[in-house]
């Protein structure tokens, strides 16, 4: 099975020093993929570097067998890649339904309503808050309204960026949940955590990035069960 | 009370409609933008000789010749835009700032260039005020201002909460990096944001110029409240200028009434530093406006 | 004797490029130095222009406050602190929010200086204006010499703010300028009082532009609120800096020179044509102070001498 995302030899950053040098990573499709990795180690870059939203120096990023790597980000969310960033995802004074709306904008669907309702019954918290201006939701309110305004493109590959920041630990397994049932409907993720262990529980596959490049690849299985990964990323402890 | 009613209440609604409209604009280039458009009275002056050069050929009453100085404003706007905003989006907001400061003085001379320095009135001659009840005056340009207010209060309403591109305009106004990242058009919000701009700027120049009469400093006297009225209003949030704009043309036209003893309360010569004391106390003590704009 | 008429337009133009040197000089302080954009220079200048008038000016005919006959430096302290005081108001509303509060507060400081020079008859003589505003050393010399000692006191004055702004950069408080401007949050990390600083260069700019002020009253005799029209004060500056290079007291200097020598060139030639001509021309002259701005806004951010340690364009957060 090939690859729904391809990046081979990624080095990018910002007009500065490369942040991410030299990154290969495969993404197959209708799996969920995890980042994790120490702070400051670039995994928010290498979701950006995806997304046309960083200066990349070298290397290739393809899309379903598509060379992506030039293209700007407005094209992107046509082509079926959607991303939900690490802060700031919702449209604060937009209500929740206009949140969905507007992610409706770069790649309308053919039947709008249906693609709604599917959202809303993926998160159906949402469907009493939908005239309610989402800056007024609570952190996990907002990330289902962030999520919910991605998947309104209908895109092939998500990509989040660490979606269970500041949530407390009962809403962290809902959203893991909603992960799994995003990839139920056919969806790829890929995603970045900073709660590595429970991410890694319900990964496909994941990543280790340290210093900008892939210190580590496996299943999720195999990187909790490895003894150097475990004693350097995941605080130690048994899985 | 009838006197208050004629001689200050009315004109201060046509003031406060063309303080709103012109701030309308400056409240959504804040919003999108991220600056302080200092050209913004300089656009309602072209809009305003816009529509004049349109009554000098047609013969036809000027607020229906309105489409000619709204497209000479658009025009205006969208060149200066490219040419001289767009390379300067890279760089801190200021720069542009600065630039817009320098479109005002070309928009200016421009004015003066092509139409000269001296007062031009649309229709000549005293028009007569409409009476109602006997004691109620009011000029038909009074009543005109108040009804495109409404209409176009109305209309934006509807624009910024039902159609895509008013939902884009409030989403890039809200979080522009968030509203790249969803594939909405930037470019294309900039635009319509210039051309909304324009317009609305273009028919308060007019109205500002059938109040009184057009002349090249015509918009950039009235910079300072509209600047006010957008503050007020909460920067970002197009309909709060709206209200700003007609909170700060009653304070200015009714702080000239007599309110104690037989004197105005404030000499109508100082009307503008009404505007300007009422901006001053928002940045002290409420800078983001009345109703919850955000904070440049 | 065509040679010293030459000589002394030459003089003239010297003088009034000094005060604009200064008038330069003083928005490097605020701009370049402080990052605070200013668009109400030509307030501080009149306020200053009119408090130095009312100090030193021999009579007021009973007519506005004045006629107190002072020495010219007490012309220039007041001056100095009348704009001073104006500009703590204003930027102590503003420091603490973004640059575009300040420019429109500015530009409102400046109408309403407008309108009080304008109106109150009994402070400023209206449009009528003061009359007999002494120079400083006056009667040491008569006729054209008299331009030549003008000419002197201010290019001693333009050296000495200008020493006084090559010190300022030099200093550990024009480094922590530097530094705010360069890199805001940083600055406030290890623990500078951001506000402070700010409202400290607004402060000393605006008291040199109200010096600048006086300075043209003097040299003038006479002042009316025409002072107070931002085409010439306002506009015409902020090209100068641009054009001379913001951050450096040496291209403020060179940049006021510079377009106030296009400027006046242009008006030799405008001069010559016919009456209608000459108006319009005018307004072409304003037109093209706008677009040279422009075009320095694009092309020459660095100026005609770039601030020493580069990095004059903080990056858009
Ligand atoms: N917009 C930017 N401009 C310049 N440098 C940046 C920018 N964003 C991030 N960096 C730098 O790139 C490096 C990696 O940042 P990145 O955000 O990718 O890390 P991260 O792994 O996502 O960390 P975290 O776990 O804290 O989110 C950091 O040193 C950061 O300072
Ligand atoms: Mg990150």
């Amino acid at each position: 099975m090939s690859a729904l995302l391809s990046i081979r030899g990624l080095t990018a950053g910002y007009g500065g020093l490369p942040v991410i040098d030299g990154i290969d990573l495969d993404v197959a499709p209708r799996t969920v993929s995890v980042i994790i990795g120490p702070n400051g180690a670039g995994k928010s870059t290498l979701l950006k570097s995806v997304f046309a939203l960083t200066r990349i120096e070298a290397g290739k990023i393809a899309f379903d067998d598509r060379d992506i790597t030039g293209l700007a980000t407005a094209e992107l969310v046509p082509i079926g890649i959607a991303a939900v960033p690490q802060s700031r995802n919702v449209f604060t004074t937009l209500t929740v339904a206009e949140n969905l709306d507007v992610g409706t904008y770069a790649a309308p669907p053919r039947d709008r309503r249906a693609v709604e309702e599917r959202v809303l019954t993926l998160f159906p918290d949402l469907r009493a808050k939908l005239g309610q201006p989402a800056g007024t939701l609570s952190g996990g309110q907002r990330q289902m309204v962030a999520m919910g305004r991605a998947l309104m493109s209908e895109p092939k590959l998500l990509l989040l960026d660490e979606p269970t920041a500041g949530l407390s630990p009962a809403y962290l397994e809902r959203i893991f949940d909603l992960i799994l049932g995003i990839r139920a409907v056919g969806v790829t993720i890929l995603m970045v955590e900073q709660n590595a262990r429970q991410a890694l529980r319900i990964a496909d596959r994941g990543h280790v990035l340290v210093n900008g490049r892939n210190f580590q690849s496996g299943t999720g299985m195999e990187l909790l069960g490895d003894e150097n990964v475990r004693r350097s990323f995941l605080g130690g402890g048994t899985a | 009370m009838i006197e208050f009613v004629n001689f200050y209440l009315i004109p201060a609604f046509t003031l406060g409609a063309i303080y709103a409209l012109g701030a309308v604009g400056i409240s959504m280039i804040f919003g999108i933008l991220r600056f302080a458009h200092f050209a913004h009275g300089d656009v309602m002056t072209l809009g305003a000789y816009g529509t004049l050069t349109a009554v000098w050929l047609i013969p036809l009453p000027p607020l229906l010749l309105l489409p000619f100085g709204i497209a000479l404003a658009i025009v205006a706007t969208l060149a200066v835009d490219r040419m001289f905003y767009r390379p300067l989006r890279k760089l801190a907001t200021i720069y542009t700032v600065i630039s817009s400061f320098g479109v005002a003085l070309i928009f200016r001379s421009l004015a003066q260039l092509f139409w000269g320095a001296q007062n031009e009135v649309y229709v000549p001659g005293v028009q007569r005020p409409l009476v109602f009840f006997d004691t109620i005056r009011v000029s038909a340009l009074h009543i005109e201002a108040i009804l495109i207010i409404i209409v176009i209060a109305l209309t934006l309403h509807v624009f910024l909460t039902r159609s895509r591109l008013g939902r884009s305009m409030r989403a890039v106004s809200d979080e522009p990096e968030l509203a790249a990242v969803s594939g909405l058009d930037t470019d294309r919000v900039i635009r319509w944001t210039w051309i909304i701009g324009a317009s609305l700027a273009a028919i308060a120049g007019t109205l500002a110029g059938l109040d009184t009469d057009v002349h090249p400093n015509l918009g950039w006297n009235l910079l300072l409240p509209m600047f006010a009225a957008s503050i007020l209003g909460g920067i970002g949030k197009p309909m709060g200028a709206l209200a700003g704009g007609m909170v700060i043309g009653l304070a200015e036209e009714l702080s000239a009434y007599p309110w104690l003893g037989d004197g105005p309360l404030i000499s109508p010569s100082y009307k503008t530093a009404v505007a300007f004391f009422i901006m001053v106390a928002l940045l002290i003590f409420k800078p983001q406006g009345l109703f919850k704009g955000r904070l440049l | 004797m065509e040679l010293s008429g030459l000589a002394f337009y030459f003089v003239g133009f010297l003088i009034a490029g000094g005060i604009y040197a200064i008038l330069c000089l003083a928005l490097n302080i605020q701009w370049g130095m402080g990052g605070l954009f200013n668009a109400g220079i030509a307030g501080f200048f009149a306020v200053g222009a009119y408090a130095s008038a009312i100090v030193t000016a021999a009579s007021s005919n009973g007519k506005h406050l004045g006629g107190f006959a002072l020495p010219v430096p007490l012309g220039l302290l007041a001056a100095a602190l009348v704009a001073g005081i104006t500009g703590w108001a204003v930027a102590k509303v503003c420091v603490r929010l973004k640059s575009d509060y300040l420019a429109m507060a500015s530009i409102g400081i400046a109408e309403i200086l407008r309108l009080v020079i304008v109106n109150e008859q009994w402070l400023t003589n209206g449009s009528l204006g003061i009359a007999n505003i002494p120079r400083p050393f006056e009667g040491l010399v008569r006729g054209r010499e008299a331009d030549l000692l003008f000419m002197a006191v201010i290019w001693l004055i333009v050296i000495a703010v200008y020493v006084l702004c090559a010190r300022l950069n030099n200093s550990p408080w024009g480094r922590t300028l530097r530094a705010i401007r360069d890199n805001e949050d940083s600055a406030r990390a290890v623990g500078k009082d951001v506000e402070w600083f700010r409202l400290q260069t607004f402060v000393i700019g605006a008291a040199l532009m109200g010096i600048a002020g006086a300075l043209s009253a003097s040299y003038f005799k006479f002042l009316s609120p025409a002072a107070t029209e931002p085409l010439l004060v306002t506009f015409l500056v902020w090209v100068m800096l641009m054009a001379g290079g913001s951050g450096n007291p040496k291209g403020a200097i060179a940049g006021a020179l510079l377009i106030w020598g296009i400027w006046s060139a242009t008006e030799i030639f405008t001069n010559r044509l016919p009456g209608e001509w000459a108006t319009r021309s005018s307004y072409v002259r304003m037109l093209l102070v706008g677009l040279l701005l422009q075009f320095v806004l694009q092309r020459y951010r660095q100026g005609l001498i770039p601030e020493k340690s580069p990095k004059l364009e903080f990056e858009r957060k």
